[in-house]
């Protein structure tokens, strides 16, 4: 059989270079967008707040402009009753975050909705009306962590977290990053989510 | 049993592998990189026996929350199981391209001493980290913890000392495949698989940090998952089946190697950008929702593409061939990637669906067709054709003795997971619609969803379909082991004029 030459753009060549160049212009544009979205997330940005957010009030509400649900900061409200200064903040979350990755939480859990299925998602832990009244929040969470399973609600399911071990600085650092965590612009994720204390707005 | 009995059977068993180690040097039939290639297939199929079992026990936990609770709790579990996953899909991917490294430059491994070293220490170093993760599985929160025990970023758990270790490795495999190439022929699948490996060994080191910043952690994260399994796992899945196609069945190397640019072209092109299908709600800006949505839509076509070059070419070539078993795992790989992937991916990437799928059973469903689908099915495929190497190129076409064993274990496998896939589809849908749109993602949502008859029934059938899946698992096992064993017939000459155009 005599070979016939494929057309151009049939040809080995040709797509050698257009290989060549789609993948060269799409990593490209990937550099220039991350090193955007770097600088917006990056804490004290436009979209993740600085630390020191968790000495103030955090809720979630309906944005009717942008028809989605975004996280607010209010007035003071210090965590444990004390004003940390960023530093300190920033310190105490942390903690709070390499806690979470030593005990494996996201093995169970989603944070930000990423993570393992066989627990609720932490995004918005903090917000949860579970809690069942602000004051006693921050002392409920900490007694859940350090025993979690005399104060397990499972909601029925018989799903218990299991005792990871936690010391009280180290649950105390936990809440500290699941404030921080409820404060990040999501883009409305989770939909419809109504934040303890915003029942009857 | 006594600690004697024990130990007299561990030293039994020891000596059982010292045997069949020394018999595999000894094999006439094998190239010293496909030695080593067998050595890296060999801890593959130990390690996806190990998933398999470790999904059990977590699937489990699902309907028995108490079973193994505070022993091996389901964070456990799940680790070992997706670890195991990504590890042995690594390992057959080295062995993989160790088995034709030779074959495709025309010339011996340089540097092989470096390789079989490289393999032991990784071996050696998967094992510790599998036994801190079982026995010592948590610790503190210090940064000690994240080098020595585990670093609990899902998919790569693996301490820092590990990551390392890791590194270290693929830097002497990628010596061994780039020298290689150097000193024979460098053909078009030489060029793109040492790019793709310079891009998969690179993106690792994205995961390799730690910040307190989650937003920070996830994009970069995301970078390590995302951009290995949708771009250089596909690419290098690509060289492999390229090179495949031209042994298996005999397609011209000109076909397959410019069908080859066009997928990186499509692959690339969509997945690089696609990424952005990652950056809805992590805090992320919201230009993501156009650029992930547009470009992960796009991820499909690439996968189309491969059916249809794969099908074509089997057709065009009369499916002639003599080891079936290989070219049926080639077949399951092309419509599993394209359906795992192309069509469960496309069906949850669009943002406005993906606020109610978001991590739900839904990517789990997702998950589970994808890398099966797409990863395990190729790997499997080539644990076949160094089967029949090793046991002298033997027939392994039709009327093969035992044939009923290799043909139920792919049944009970693609069965298997596919019924896997529906359960926790139906489970996906239920929590999307039930916890998310209805209940608004409450804490007292998500168990509503979790404790609604139709989710613990698809945990029940997840549970069914989970046990063919390992009995699937067994058998294959099993008949690697044994297939071709005394067959007399010589696999068919495939015509060499047509893979040397
Ligand atoms: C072989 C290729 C692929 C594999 C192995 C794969 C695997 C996975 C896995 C395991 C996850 C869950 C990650 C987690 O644990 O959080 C995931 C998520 C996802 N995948 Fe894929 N995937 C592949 C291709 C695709 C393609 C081609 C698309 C789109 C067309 C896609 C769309 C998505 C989306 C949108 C998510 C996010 C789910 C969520 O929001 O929770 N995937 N993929
Ligand atoms: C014996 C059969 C299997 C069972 C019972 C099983 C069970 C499980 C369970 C319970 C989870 C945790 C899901 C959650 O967080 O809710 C999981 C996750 C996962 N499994 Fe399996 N599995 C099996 C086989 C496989 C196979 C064959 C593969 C792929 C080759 C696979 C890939 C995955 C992946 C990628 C994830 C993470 C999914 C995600 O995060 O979205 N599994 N599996
Ligand atoms: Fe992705």
């Amino acid at each position: 059989m005599t070979e016939q030459s494929p057309p151009r753009w049939a040809s080995e060549t040709f797509w050698k270079k257009t290989a060549i160049w789609v993948t060269g212009g799409s990593f490209v544009l990937l550099v220039i967008l991350s090193f955007d979205s770097m600088k917006q997330i990056s804490a004290g940005g436009p979209r993740v707040p600085a630390y020191s957010v968790i000495n103030k009030d955090v809720s979630y509400r309906f944005d009717k402009a942008k028809q989605r649900y975004q996280p607010t900061i209010g007035n003071d409200a210090p965590l444990f009753g004390k004003t940390l200064s960023e530093e300190e903040a920033e310190k105490l979350v942390d903690h709070g975050k390499k806690t979470v990755q030593a005990k494996n939480c996201m093995n169970c859990h989603t944070l930000l909705g990423n993570g393992a299925y066989f627990a609720p998602d932490l995004t918005k832990a903090w917000l949860d009306q579970g809690w069942g009244a602000k004051e006693s929040r921050e002392q409920m969470m900490v007694n859940f962590l350090l025993d979690p399973e005399k104060n397990a609600r499972t909601y029925g399911s018989n799903r218990k977290m299991p005792n990871l071990d936690i010391t009280p600085p180290e649950a105390e650092a936990i809440v500290a990053f699941l404030k921080w965590m409820s404060s990040i612009d999501t883009n409305g994720f989770p939909h419809n989510f109504i934040a303890l204390g915003e029942e009857d707005k | 049993m006594t600690l004697q009995a024990y130990q007299e059977k561990a030293a039994a068993c020891w000596a059982g592998c010292q045997q069949k180690h020394a018999s595999l040097m000894a094999n006439p039939n094998l190239s010293g990189g496909q030695k080593l290639a067998v050595h890296y297939f060999t801890v593959a199929m130990v390690l996806f026996m190990a998933q398999l079992l470790f999904g059990l026990l977590a699937g489990l936990q699902f309907i028995f929350p108490s079973f193994l609770y505070e022993i091996l709790d389901f964070n456990v579990n799940r680790m070992v199981h997706i670890n195991a996953m990504v590890v042995w899909m690594l390992y057959g991917f080295l062995g993989s391209v160790y088995w034709f490294l030779e074959d495709e430059s025309g010339v011996e491994i340089v540097g092989l001493k470096w390789g079989q070293l490289a393999f032991w220490v990784l071996t050696g170093a998967v094992t510790i980290v599998v036994l801190v993760y079982l026995l010592i599985q948590i610790g503190s929160g210090t940064d000690t913890s994240l080098w020595l025990i585990n670093e609990g970023r899902e998919y790569i758990e693996a301490p820092r000392w590990a990551d390392i270790g890791i590194v270290v490795v693929v830097l002497t495999f990628f010596y061994n495949v780039a020298a290689t190439f150097a000193k024979g022929k460098w053909s078009g699948i030489a060029g793109v698989l040492t790019l793709d490996l310079v891009a998969l060994a690179g993106l690792y080191l994205a995961g390799m940090f730690y910040v307190t910043n989650i937003s920070v952690d996830q994009y970069w994260w995301w970078w390590v998952i995302h951009l290995w399994v949708e771009a250089t796992w596909e690419v290098l899945v690509g060289c492999i089946m390229a090179w495949s196609l031209m042994k298996l069945l005999g397609v011209r190397r000109k076909v397959v190697q410019t069908w080859l640019y066009i997928e990186v072209a499509l692959m690339f092109g969509s997945g690089i950008l696609g990424l952005g299908h990652h950056y809805f709600w992590i805090g992320t800006p919201e230009y993501w929702f156009t650029i992930g949505g547009f470009f992960s839509a796009l991820e499909p076509i690439p996968l189309v593409a491969m059916v249809v070059h794969s099908i074509y070419d089997a057709g065009a070539h009369k499916f002639k061939n003599s080891n079936h078993p290989a070219l049926a795992w080639i077949i399951a790989h092309a419509f599993g990637n394209f359906l795992g992937a192309g069509v469960w991916g496309f069906m949850h990437t669009l943002p406005q669906i993906n606020l109610y799928t978001h991590g739900t059973q839904w990517s789990a469903s997702h998950g589970h067709l994808a890398f099966f689908g797409a990863y395990a099915t190729i790997n499997i495929a080539f644990f076949y054709l160094a089967a029949q190497q090793a046991r002298g190129n033997v027939w392994m076409g039709g009327e093969l003795v035992n044939g009923w064993r290799w043909k139920t274990a792919a049944v009970l496998l693609n069965l298997g997971v596919m019924g896997m896939t529906i359960a926790l589809l139906i489970a996906g849908y239920e929590q999307s619609f039930i916890e998310r749109a209805v209940e608004g993602s409450t804490w007292a949502g998500y168990f509503a969803a979790q404790n609604h008859p139709w989710f613990m029934q698809a945990m029940v059938w997840r549970m069914v379909f989970g046990l063919m899946t390992a009995a699937g698992g067994g058998l294959l096992f099993w008949d690697l082991l044994e297939i071709g064993k005394g067959e007399q017939r010589p696999a068919a000459v495939i015509d060499s004029e047509a893979v040397n155009p």
